[in-house]
């Protein structure tokens, strides 16, 4: 648990944001937009970039496969475009916006743990041609989004 | 932490399960297995008594040892499989499942009435007064020296003493669930957190806990069956893979529930297998279904995922007889899409068990 609060700090100080002093609370990041099943999007003009939270990756444990969708494939908002395997569970991606998929991270299939160990950089799983940027409003700001994730942690 | 068979027990404590399983086998895990159920059968008939219920050659066993059996029903299916130990003549020591310990005992109850009522001496006694350590790996042996006077490297694989440890009286049988040289330890419960904390501290933070998920993880790469996944009440030890735990004595003679079933599978061989699988993609998981080359459907995986030690996925699970040979090259489907997998012997890792040379 130490090393993975020393990571966050880092990147909490890197990127200027807090973190939650309690326990170990996931890291949010500001300027990105999130979806309830807790995927992260960065958005750049028509383009955006995906992967899973932090608390997702946190919650699923080591992830020893991630399934990556092919090249041109349309991609809706909320719909599963693939799936992240850990060791003890599958769990399926879903597209936060929708678009046609531009890019996939292929150094996934040999590194599926860059899921785990940078969430939000390395880790980053596609990237789509935005169909419709309006959608993107419908999405969680970083606020709301810990909030989410507090809450339902604390259903547990 | 997740409920499993009636207790809540965690699936990994701080380390992942990676880190735990690789640990295992270098350093060493200790489980906290207190969930399993431990019962002695004693009396001048429990050795016949407990060989009308399982597979094994009780009767053959020097005392201090024990083996692998399987509790059958009476179409040769498993009931559940357990680690038995013949004590004496006169006391056989046992640990079942915890999944199956109201279905294991209501079973040796019924038989054991009956038995009695012809005027068999058997009793038993169910040992919920102590809790179940597992200790396994590398550092198992050199760690629990210190705390006992009895000289270990004396206590092979398979063999049983009762004996001091750390100051109270514990059952100590040489056997495990991962692969790894190991014990497990029946501890009287009011000293198990003190022997839990004595064998870390002794181990200098080498050894540390690990949970339900790297125990999942070390069993498959050892080859070893979870009961429920990779034997059910519809399976036999044949078409497990356990005709080793046949006794001899018994295939000819037979006396176990659903004998007639497993003796004409020793004879023409059983239609089904178990096998192990290498597969590329994403891991196999129970109920993925297993095809040949051509598509179709000869078998079904029971149980797979990412093995941490040789980093590649591993899975077990029965296929037709004749399609079972290892190198046999299969497409598994994991969510609809089929990946190239092909049969291979397990167990997986090899095995470190403490033997005499």
């Amino acid at each position: 648990m130490a090393a993975r609060f020393l990571w966050a700090s880092r990147v909490a100080s890197h990127l200027r944001i807090s973190i939650a002093q309690r326990g170990f609370a996931s890291v949010v990041l500001k300027d990105l937009k999130y979806a309830e099943s807790h995927e992260w999007v960065k958005i750049d003009g028509n383009k955006a970039t995906f992967g899973i939270t932090d608390h997702a990756q946190d919650h699923l444990g080591d992830v020893v496969y991630v399934e990556l969708p092919d090249l041109g494939r349309s991609v809706s908002q909320g719909e599963s475009f693939g799936a992240v395997e850990s060791v003890k569970a599958t769990s399926d991606i879903n597209s936060p916006v929708s678009g046609k998929v531009v890019e996939v991270n292929e150094v996934l299939s040999e590194s599926p743990g860059l899921v785990n160990t940078s969430p939000y950089e390395d880790g980053w799983i596609i990237k789509v041609e935005l169909s419709d940027a309006e959608e993107a409003k419908k999405l969680m700001d970083s606020d709301k989004y810990s909030k989410f994730c507090e809450e339902e942690d604390a259903k547990h | 932490m997740v409920p499993f068979a009636g207790w809540s027990m965690p699936i990994q404590y701080k380390d992942s399960i990676i880190d735990s399983t690789v640990n295992c086998r270098v350093n060493g895990s200790l489980f906290d297995v207190a969930h399993m159920c431990g019962l002695s059968l004693k009396g001048k008939d429990c050795v016949p008594f407990l060989e009308t219920l399982v597979v094994a050659d009780v009767a053959g066993l020097a005392p201090g040892t024990g083996s692998l059996t399987v509790f059958t029903n009476e179409k040769g299916g498993a009931i559940d499989d357990s680690v038995i130990t013949k004590v004496t003549d006169e006391h056989i020591y046992l640990v079942v499942n915890a999944g199956c310990r109201d279905k294991d005992l209501a079973h040796i109850e019924e038989h054991m009435k009956a038995f009695k009522s012809k005027g068999g001496d058997v009793s038993w006694h169910i040992h919920d007064e102590r809790s179940l350590l597992a200790l396994q790996g590398p550092l198992a042996a050199p760690v629990l020296q210190h705390l006992t006077k009895e000289d270990l490297s004396k206590l092979y694989f398979g063999q049983f003493q009762i004996l001091d440890i750390n100051g109270s009286t514990c059952f100590l049988t040489r056997t495990g669930y991962t692969g790894e040289d190991g014990f497990e330890i029946s501890v009287p419960s009011e000293h198990a957190v003190d022997l839990a904390k004595a064998i870390l501290e002794k181990s200098e933070g080498k050894v540390r806990l690990t949970g339900l998920g790297a125990r999942d993880s070390l069993r498959l790469e050892a080859g070893l069956c979870l009961y429920g996944n990779d034997m059910e009440q519809h399976i036999t030890p044949v078409e497990a893979g356990l005709t080793w735990a046949i006794g001899k004595r018994r295939r000819a003679e037979g006396g176990f529930l659903g004998a007639d079933v497993i003796l004409k599978q020793l004879q023409d061989g059983p239609t089904i297998r178990r096998v192990g699988f290498f597969s590329s993609g994403p891991p196999a998981r129970s109920h993925s279904e297993v095809h040949d080359e051509n598509g179709n459907k000869i078998g079904e995986i029971t149980s797979g995922g990412f093995s941490p030690n040789l980093k590649k996925n591993v899975a077990m699970g029965y296929v037709k007889s004749g399609q079972h040979k290892n190198g046999t090259k299969v497409k598994i489907l994991v969510r609809g899409k089929p990946y190239e997998g092909n049969i291979t012997k397990m167990p997986f890792v090899a095995t470190k068990y403490y033997k005499p040379s």
